[in-house]
């Protein structure tokens, strides 16, 4: 029998995920399962309710990727209600959509994935000098001197000398897989910390918008905060001020350090631009309108699918076809009423609990039967994979100047051929790439809106549809927004002024699902195939490819309408574009 | 080996004197501890200025070992102290309370995070403080969250039988939060339902107030005991007033100037949203006079009414968007059919309106208790 390991639980990641994966002699994973491990219902809970409230509701989903539920939420009701919003507040939400980006994925790289490839340890034998000359030659951040990385050096020796190594402790440190030299560990280790007090100050824009981060407030129909430039309250030239610094803060962090690590960190780690693809299939319900809502058109981040690593062909996909768009629980802890082997389209959708695994404490789940909280989602019966990578390839086959102008330095620098995009460090490299678009847009959105308040377009609600009795009787909405871990749709039924039926389709249930009905893998367990482990206790190459999806899984688990009313008026048919 | 005392600790990595005792004055300030001006009696010496006792039990206690649980959570709580507004106060909960396991941060993973926590268990056995995240659920047996493939249920009570002290975190390990609202699909609780042979501190909100975390896990640090409550566990320095005690559009409420609408005139102009569905009467959390991001802002003054994140059952209070004892119909749609609201547009009765708020704020807080209280009993039939 095929040697089984369990890592669980994967950690720096958001929520309980399970991976166990089968190894042949050689220590090369020949099979991966993915599995969720925790389950609120939130869907469940959202029903009945007032839908301008379910943003707030939707929103507890997940506090990492914060704000990305809410969005979705309100689009799904405005969508369903035919609320279009002013100008000026489509533009801030822009803004606090592009913060959540930056804060998001700067994060993910220093305190969820570099220790993956920074041996924490080895960095007590690094020379100070020489990390400084490395600081010096790859941009011109100013914590650069060797007495300032000597500092680092001291903190680190005292942490690792005082045996309460706290949050480092028991790492893989020392593991074969590591191989930056002790200076760039040194480097990394001391961008690490920065980033921890970076990121603590540049959610400004969430904080003055919304109230507070996580979990800023959003109204359906707008923002909540007025502009009025003659106001003490209200978003004026002060505050403005203070959003203009924040964005300066976080384009001079991935200018100077994040885009600079990435390209001194990643040429010691190129074996990893051959491993941890997977599927080849990608999905993007895309983002930043610069219309209304439904003018895909005139989406920054295209609305795409790609197949099979078909870059000349786009397809547009329709998130309201009920034939493409599907899920399915043959291998989830879940049973629908015409049977486990069928798919149901989210509006239509139905949900109810069938724990089928063993009995806690486990050691290993069933992998043959049901495994997992997390649904199967396809899309036209293909598993996608969805996040950074899938939005950064859309956006280079459809020809984004900025994008592929970066794609091919990246690639150039690294001196990697086109298909290493494919890959476990194409998919962290497509993180980097992103964020530097999206620090440009941040800023450019932010002129706008200037431009806009100049011009006199103050107006950030529109009340037309605010009470209910200017409701119909019954709604379909659709709602999505991109999260930084990939494609998010919300498919809300509105009825009677409440809501009847609400589903979620998150990113991470797209990447870490189970097996579907037809037994094909999800991203997550697809990825992990073919790779060797150099120690199996420490199975540091299996957390490698998983953090670079940067799993979330809170959002991944979900729970629809349990009694699963069919609702009907769905397919709007398929549209197929090729660019 | 005698372990290091947090002053050592500090010293060795080169904070000076001056800024340790800065720091412990800022240490005080989050700790809500009160500055009592020392008076001279006879036969007796001076009492201890606030940064006087910090100082004392940093220069004697050692760190204290914290371990993190996360349940039915969203993390939320725990990127919320991440962004901790202090760098200081963020280097000594790096540094100096020793984080021991913390799934969303720690660096091992699998069965080595685990034997971390184990090992973390046994040496530190009645020493560490328990913070817990997200709430634990009891349905089935607890199959709805597992870690390393034992139950949450477990994990809480093999956790907590060797925890000093327990602090849940956040509104769900608080009171059951989102995973509890109605129907409550796999009888989610708060951590204090389950655990009562323990002291149990709560911190809700949602998320939690990172200062008013960090603050509560200083104030045990150095007082060795956890902060004065108030009948929902919640420490008084940080939950003694509402909202709309601190709330900095107060002076309006009084003034009886309302924001009928978002983006109306009075919107603009910051006027009070208690029309608009505010929660601040009834909500007590430090939100207005802490804030958020070092002080930035918090919800109410960036135009939204509270939801009262930090009440018990806050998700079933009725509607975020209408008034507790509001008009149902809103003021600005020409209605003025108001049973509060009228009093207080015209200015009339104000001190009246105060003390019904008040003695509305008390009984809803009765409620909740006995509604507690209720959930309680049930709790131990069924366990």
């Amino acid at each position: 029998m095929a040697n089984r390991i369990v890592i669980d639980p994967i950690t720096r990641i958001e929520g309980h995920l399970r991976i166990e994966a089968a190894l042949d002699g050689n220590h090369t994973i020949t099979a991966a399962y993915s599995s969720g491990t925790m389950v609120r219902g939130i869907e469940n809970i959202l029903k009945k309710r007032d839908p301008r409230e379910a943003w707030a509701f939707a929103q507890r989903i997940c506090g990492v990727c914060t704000t990305v539920h809410a969005i979705a939420s309100i689009r799904a009701v405005e969508d369903a209600l035919g609320i279009n919003i002013p100008k000026a507040a489509n533009l801030i939400r822009n803004m606090i959509i592009a913060q959540q980006y930056i804060h998001d994925h700067v994060m993910h790289f220093y305190i969820l994935h570099a220790l993956d490839f920074v041996d924490v340890v080895s960095a007590l034998r690094a020379d100070p000098k020489k990390t400084s000359d490395i600081q010096q030659s790859i941009s011109g951040w100013s914590n650069s001197s060797p007495a300032y990385f000597a500092e680092v050096q001291k903190k680190v020796k005292a942490i690792v000398e005082s045996g309460q190594l706290s949050l480092f402790s028991n790492g893989y440190w020392g593991h074969p897989a590591y191989k930056l030299p002790p200076e760039i560990n040194l480097l990394g280790v001391a961008h690490y910390l920065e980033c921890l007090d970076w990121q603590s100050q540049v959610t400004k824009i969430h904080t003055i918008f919304g109230g507070k981060n996580p979990h800023p407030n959003f109204v359906v129909g707008g923002v909540p905060l007025p502009i009025d430039m003659n106001s003490d309250q209200a978003l004026n030239a002060e505050k403005l001020a203070v959003i203009a610094d924040s964005i300066r803060r976080m384009n001079d962090f991935i200018d100077q350090v994040y885009l600079p690590d990435l390209l001194a960190v990643a040429p010691y780690y190129l074996e990893y631009a051959a491993v941890g693809e997977g599927l080849g299939n990608f999905l993007a319900w895309g983002e930043f309108p610069e219309g209304q809502l439904n003018e895909i058109e005139k989406l920054v981040f295209p609305r795409g699918v790609i197949i099979n690593r078909d870059l000349k062909k786009v397809i547009v996909p329709d998130p309201r076809d009920a034939s493409r768009m599907k899920e399915f629980v043959t291998h989830s802890w879940y049973k629908y009423g015409q049977g486990d082997g069928t798919g149901l389209f989210p509006w239509e959708g139905e949900t109810v609990f069938n724990y089928t695994g063993p009995k806690p404490p486990y050691e290993y789940l069933n992998v043959e039967g049901k495994y997992s909280w997390l649904k199967s989602p396809r899309w036209n019966e293909l598993p996608m994979e969805v996040g950074p990578l899938a939005r950064v390839l859309i956006l280079y086959a459809t020809g984004h100047k900025e994008t592929v102008a970066l794609v091919e330095a990246v690639l150039e620098k690294l001196k990697a051929p086109v298909s290493a995009v494919f890959s476990t460090l194409g998919r962290t490299a497509a993180r980097a790439i992103e964020t530097k678009v999206i620090g440009g847009l941040l800023q450019k959105f932010y002129e706008q809106l200037v431009a806009e308040i100049k011009a006199g377009h103050t107006d950030t609600f529109n009340d037309e549809k605010w009470e209910p009795r200017t409701w119909p009787k019954r709604a379909l909405g659709f709602g999505y927004t991109e999260a930084p871990r990939g494609a998010l749709g919300h498919w809300v039924v509105i009825e009677n002024k409440k809501i009847k039926n609400y589903q979620v389709v998150v990113p991470s249930t797209w990447n870490a699902s189970p097996r579907d009905h037809k037994n094909q893998p999800g991203a997550y367990e697809a990825s992990l195939v073919g790779t060797k482990l150099a120690n199996p206790e420490q199975p540091l190459e299996i957390l490698r490819t998983i953090h670079s999806f940067d799993p979330c899984l809170a959002c991944a688990v979900h729970l629809i309408d349990a009694s699963g009313k069919k609702v009907g008026e769905a397919a709007t048919g398929f549209n197929l574009v090729v660019r | 080996m005698k372990e290091k005392t947090i002053y050592e600790h500090l010293r060795e990595k080169g904070v000076s004197r001056r800024d340790f005792l800065k720091l412990c004055g800022t240490i005080a300030g989050m700790m809500g501890l009160e500055f009592v001006a020392p008076v001279k009696a006879p036969g007796k010496s001076l009492s201890p200025s606030p940064e006087e006792i910090v100082a004392q039990a940093l220069k004697t206690r050692p760190k204290v070992p914290i371990i993190w649980l996360e349940f039915q959570d969203c993390a939320g709580c725990s990127e919320a102290i991440s962004r901790s507004s202090s760098p200081l106060l963020s280097n000594l909960v790096l540094n100096d309370i020793a984080i021991e396991y913390h799934e969303t941060l720690m660096a091992a993973s699998g069965f080595q995070a685990e034997r971390a926590k184990e090992e973390c268990l046994k040496k530190y056995y009645g020493k560490y403080v328990l913070v817990v995240e997200g709430s634990p659920t009891l349905a089935e047996d607890g199959i709805y969250c597992t870690v390393a493939g034992k139950s949450n249920l477990d994990l809480l009570k093999e956790a907590a039988s060797g925890a000093a002290a327990v602090i849940a975190t956040g509104n769900c390990a608080c009171f059951g939060g989102i995973p509890a609202a109605h129907p409550n699909p796999t009888r989610a609780v708060g951590v204090a339902d389950l655990i009562q042979d323990k002291p149990v501190i709560n911190i809700p909100g949602c998320p939690a107030i990172p200062e008013v975390t960090t603050g509560t896990i200083l104030h045990f640090l150095i007082m060795g005991q956890l902060p004065k409550t108030d009948q929902l566990k919640r420490p008084l320095p940080f939950y003694g007033n509402t909202v709309h005690d601190h709330c900095l559009r107060r002076p309006f409420y009084e003034a009886g100037k309302f924001a009928g609408s978002f983006d109306d005139e009075g919107a603009k102009k910051g006027y009070c949203l208690y029309q608009l569905g505010c929660k601040g009467p009834t909500t007590y959390n430090a939100c207005a006079g802490l804030k958020w991001e070092r002080g930035l802002s918090y919800p109410v003054q960036s135009g939204h009414p509270c939801l009262g994140c930090s009440e018990p059952h806050f998700w079933d209070g009725g509607g975020f968007y209408q008034g507790q004892s509001a008009p149902t119909i809103r003021l600005d749609k020409g209605s003025t059919a108001t049973l509060v609201g009228a009093g207080v547009a015209v200015g009339a009765g104000l001190a009246g309106v105060n003390a019904l708020k008040k003695s509305r704020a008390k009984k809803e807080l009765k409620k909740q208790q006995a509604s507690e209280a209720r959930a309680e009993t049930e709790n131990k039939k069924e366990g």
